[in-house]
């Protein structure tokens, strides 16, 4: 039992701070933001290509770096704190488990191979137009007629989905409810009849798509692993992701919290700096203390996940909804301490309060994960 | 970062845990209640006391002349969560060994080691702690009980004016830990001394404060011309707020871990309850019932990210927030507790005011966010040593 960093995943965080000390500069994020591929395409080569981080979750056979959750966990939190946007997340914490748990050794490697080097960005196209999380959201139908399968449904919400040279779908068998008759497909963006639309999304600097598939035809070898029998490679992949974005938003909120404490000492009014104020004082411990918290949250899903000690699917709950939870506080709390500024389009709170809100959303709310979270003590069935 | 023991710290887990389970389903096992707070059965409590100490359970991280084992944190951490899994009794000894004791191995000289630490150890002596006065609650540097050394029939003594309060388990204790001012004429933190002062003399008065819960396991102790050897100073005299601070950061240690399976334990009860009555299907109840338990699951996190920094010498910053995280979550889960049992809840089981373990615990809970800090006080140290905010300014008079 030691409960902290390594030498080596501190070396990890450190090169991580100065890369997005440069890269996630407030005027770097806001330009890349305005563009309509919503990233920087400089500091997208540099982070998958240079520091070879897209791969640091995957095994060496399929070219990874061999290491874990807890090292991706602080890529994540660095990224947040930063709020950068790229497709590190759609293609790192959402595409690339999904075909890892659920590809054949084969279709691992070709398909992970070029998301590992950094020449692949990938996304994953799961929830349909109505909005619910996991498998029962799904809005594409497989339908399968000997050899030849065709999609055909919606996916929206799809994170990064603009920029993807691939796209991993989750269609369901036509009929099918619950974790029978979920298939991954493996479709090259380009594919005919994949229209892809980006969409006006809430948080700037994640874009969303939504992607009409109209007959879009599939071939065996595009389905992952057994055709209609992904949902637990599917269910344990969006758990993983659930870790990688509870990392996120726990850097997100030490990011509130430190630019908040910052201007708290700078800004003064009534002859005094406002941290000097208890009313000011008392948030910003209250931010602290659920920034700790969600880092205790976050660290410990991400160490379960990597020493397959424990429920993985309790750890993912219980930090998907703390860590939404603590950043929505802290970023809500930046705006607020902040005041007037705060609420300024020229002002990062607002980026901060955004990305908090969307990626509260984003792979089940608080509230879903907490749910789950009474099913999984026994509490049985809701009224 | 690792979570898993090894197999050497399962071959311990399994040896406390069988001692524990041999000794509480044995001839303990009318102390086998798992409350931390429980005054009932003084002289039972000592001799369970004592049975840890002959097996040497009783203060496993402390060096193997003073009654301990040497044992690593892993070790420590594993017998805290074994200790209360067992449903063992809150340790009448906890004041000495959890907060005095250490701070006399890390600042006491040798003789005072040799001393007091193998009574402690071995249940022969019990401790209380004379931190707060009526007017030295939050702010505790305000201290007014005074002492002055005089001659006495054996050498030089110290003598003690004045008045502690909210004293735990004083009526138990054989010493106290006492911060007093020794030099006359100082104010606030300077010219304070660490004191150790025997209890059952002439000039120790207690008197019991009875607590909301109906019970009264806090104390009011006036010193009236009571007296210590001279030598009984932990730390230089007039250095005795820097030794009282020590004590307060041995407060994180691997003892959170026990406290946190007594949560677990409460909570089981509750959602036993909730179970029972019909409240675990309402899914605000749930909501609530599964923040509850997310918390506890952190609370044991942040622990173990604490007192892993702590072995490198670290203070990590979730430090600075345990204890007003760990306090809030208790007063929440209280009221929960209350809401979960509903009208019953309410109800006392005997006269005169027998109450409900939960109820009691949920009027109980309310002095979590008060004692060690309070939540306010909290927040002014986080924001102040942690956030490195402007500090409050202080009052004149």
């Amino acid at each position: 039992m030691q409960f902290a960093f390594t030498e080596e995943q501190d070396l990890i965080r450190e090169a991580a701070q100065t890369f997005f000390r440069e890269h996630g500069a407030s005027q770097r994020v806001r330009a890349a933001m305005e563009t309509p591929l919503g990233y920087d395409e400089g500091s997208w080569a540099t982070m998958v290509r240079e520091m070879g981080w897209a791969g640091i979750a995957l095994p060496e056979s399929v070219g990874g770096t061999g290491l874990g959750n807890v090292e991706l966990a602080i890529l994540q939190e660095e990224a947040g704190r930063c709020v950068q946007p790229s497709p590190f997340f759609s293609t790192v914490c959402l595409a690339a488990p999904a075909i890892r748990h659920a590809g054949t050794p084969a279709q691992q490697e070709s398909l992970l191979g070029p998301i590992a080097t950094g020449e692949a960005r990938a996304a994953l196209a799961l929830t349909g137009a109505g909005g619910a999380p996991g498998l029962e959201g799904i809005g594409v139908t497989l339908e399968r007629s000997g050899r030849k399968s065709r999609l055909v449904g919606e996916a929206s919400y799809v994170v990064h989905g603009h920029a993807a040279d691939l796209l991993v779908v989750a269609a369901r068998s036509p009929g099918s409810r619950g974790a029978e008759g979920v298939s991954l497909i493996a479709l090259p963006a380009g594919t005919k009849g994949v229209r892809i639309e980006k969409l006006v999304a809430l948080d700037l600097t994640r874009p969303m798509a939504r992607i009409r598939l109209e007959n879009v035809e599939v071939t065996t070898t595009q389905i992952l692993g057994e055709p209609e029998a992904a949902a637990a490679a599917l269910t344990q992949a969006l758990r993983l992701a659930q870790i990688a974005l509870a990392a996120e938003q726990t850097g997100g909120a030490q990011g509130a919290l430190e630019t908040t404490t910052a201007y708290a000492k700078q800004r003064v009014q009534f002859g005094r700096a406002i941290g000097s104020f208890q009313a000011i004082k008392h948030r910003l411990a209250d931010m602290m203390i659920a920034a700790e918290a969600a880092k205790s949250a976050a660290y410990y899903a991400a160490c379960i996940a990597d020493t397959a000690i424990g429920e993985l699917a309790e750890a993912a709950a219980i930090a998907k909804s703390r860590c939404s939870d603590a950043f929505f506080d802290c970023a809500a709390n930046m705006v607020q301490l902040h005041g007037g500024i705060g609420f300024t389009w020229e002002h990062d709170a607002q980026l901060y309060f955004k990305r908090a809100r969307a990626s509260s959303t984003l792979l089940g709310t608080p509230q879903y994960h907490r749910e789950l979270l009474a099913q999984l003590m026994g509490l049985g069935a809701a009224s | 970062m690792r979570l898993d023991f090894s197999p050497q710290e399962e071959t311990f887990r399994r040896e406390a845990a069988t001692w524990l389970e041999g000794q509480l389903s044995g001839p303990f096992a009318d102390l086998r209640t798992g409350r931390a707070h429980d005054i009932s059965a003084p002289e039972r409590r000592k001799e369970w006391e004592r049975a840890l100490g002959r097996a040497r359970w009783s203060a496993i991280g402390w060096p193997e002349e003073y009654g301990g084992r040497n044992a690593t944190l892993a070790e420590q951490v594993i017998f805290a969560e074994e200790y209360a899994r067992a449903r063992a009794p809150g340790r009448l000894g906890h004041l000495g060994i959890e907060l005095c004791g250490p701070t006399i191995l890390a600042l006491g000289t040798e003789a005072q080691k040799r001393r007091f630490l193998p009574k402690m150890s071995a249940g022969e002596e019990y401790w209380c702690q004379g931190y707060s006065e009526p007017n030295a609650g939050s702010d505790l540097s305000n201290v007014r009980t005074r002492a002055r050394l005089e001659k006495g029939p054996n050498g030089p003594e110290w003598v003690i004016e004045g008045q502690k309060t909210w004293t735990s388990l004083a009526q138990f204790a054989d010493w106290c830990f006492l911060v007093t001012r020794t030099e006359e004429g100082s104010t606030g933190a300077r010219g304070l001394s660490y004191l150790l002062v025997p209890m059952h003399q002439k000039g120790v008065t207690i008197r019991p404060i009875r607590q909301m819960t109906g019970e009264a396991e806090f104390n009011e102790t006036f010193f009236d011309g009571a007296r210590t050897a001279a030598e009984n100073v932990v730390g230089a005299p007039g250095e005795g707020w820097k030794v009282a601070m020590a004590t307060l950061s041995f407060e994180r240690g691997a003892s959170t871990l026990a406290q946190q399976m007594g949560f677990r334990n409460q909570l089981d009860a509750i959602i036993g309850a909730a179970k029972d009555n019909g409240a675990a299907r309402d899914p605000l109840i749930r909501q609530r019932l599964a923040e509850a338990y997310a918390g506890l699951k952190i609370m044991r996190a942040s622990s173990l990210r604490m007192l892993t920094s702590a072995q490198s010498g670290k203070l990590s910053p979730e430090a600075f927030t345990y204890k007003i995280f760990w306090a809030t979550w208790h007063r929440k889960l209280g009221e929960l507790a209350m809401d979960v049992l509903g009208p019953a809840g309410e109800l006392g089981t005997a006269a005169p005011y027998e109450l409900q373990e939960l109820t009691k615990m949920f009027l109980f809970s309310r002095a979590d966010t008060i004692y060690a800090g309070t939540n306010q006080v909290q927040r002014n140290i986080i924001a102040e040593r942690a956030l490195g905010l402007p500090k409050e300014p202080r009052g004149g008079a």
